[in-house]
């Protein structure tokens, strides 16, 4: 990964290093699906960053899209019983 | 309501139970007190927002204060609530804008990183006034809340289909 030098030496701001921002650029690409099964080590923080955004944008459209599709079904939960069912699915 | 053992291994998944219960009394609140009888278009799309934002606040609400991104979501809500313009999300941070604006200017020099890290801040909730290390920090659980918050819409939507 390239490593970008945006340490400033402008008085009064503490630098912050780049390994902290490989580390928390390489943390965030652990969480990109698509860069994850690529398998490439060589991944530049600017793409993760790119890829990052892009999938932001693609979960609040998934949110978005799925709002609606409840707004439609809506009448016909009963949330006790969701509840249950939704918590035991998601946690085995 | 149920109160089905909790493993709490992880705080992600009280995280994601708390997140369910809220999103779930939400919908219900919805629901009843817009029964869907003869659903017009219009309703249909009031409901979609209602349910979007019952959606996003859960989430906001479940995290707490914990997440700088929380915190501006949280008082943007509470903004929105109070008739007064103008009141704005008072969010702390460490090592504030100082950085932005010196990288800011020298976007030339600097390229990718930089001149991105614009874009990803007005996604983030609260993400103009951080630093470089809590936007990225905050990002991660960002995306990490929001895929929760698909998940279990989309666990939604299943039972729905499944009860219908």
């Amino acid at each position: 990964m390239s490593s970008r030098r945006s340490r400033q030496s402008t008085a009064g701001v503490s630098s912050i290093s780049d390994d902290q921002i490989i580390e928390l650029v390489s943390k965030l690409r652990q969480l990109l699906p698509e860069i994850r099964d690529r398998r490439s080590d060589k991944v530049s923080a600017s793409k993760v960053l790119q890829e990052t955004c892009n999938y932001i944008r693609s979960l609040h459209r998934e949110v978005d899209d799925l709002s609606e599709r409840l707004s439609q079904l809506l009448a016909t939960i009963d949330a006790d019983s969701a509840e249950a069912a939704i918590i035991r699915s998601l946690i085995m | 309501m149920m109160n089905t053992p909790q493993q709490v291994k992880n705080p992600s998944s009280s995280l994601k139970s708390r997140f369910i219960t809220r999103f779930l009394g939400a919908l219900t609140k919805i629901n009843a007190e817009d029964p869907i009888s003869s659903p017009s278009p219009t309703r249909i799309f009031q409901r979609y927002r209602r349910i979007k934002v019952a959606s996003n606040k859960s989430m906001a609400y479940s995290v707490r204060s914990r997440r700088i991104w929380s915190r501006a979501m949280l008082s943007r809500f509470r903004s929105r609530r109070s008739a007064f313009s103008g009141r704005r999300s008072s969010v702390k941070t460490t090592n504030c804008t100082t950085i932005n604006v010196t990288i800011n200017e020298n976007k030339t020099a600097k390229g990718g990183l930089d001149m991105q890290t614009d874009e990803l801040r007005e996604l983030v909730p609260g993400g103009e006034a951080m630093d470089v290390c809590n936007l990225l920090d905050e990002t991660a659980h960002y995306i990490k809340c929001l895929t929760t918050q698909v998940q279990v819409m989309r666990k939604i939507v299943d039972f729905c289909h499944l009860s219908k």
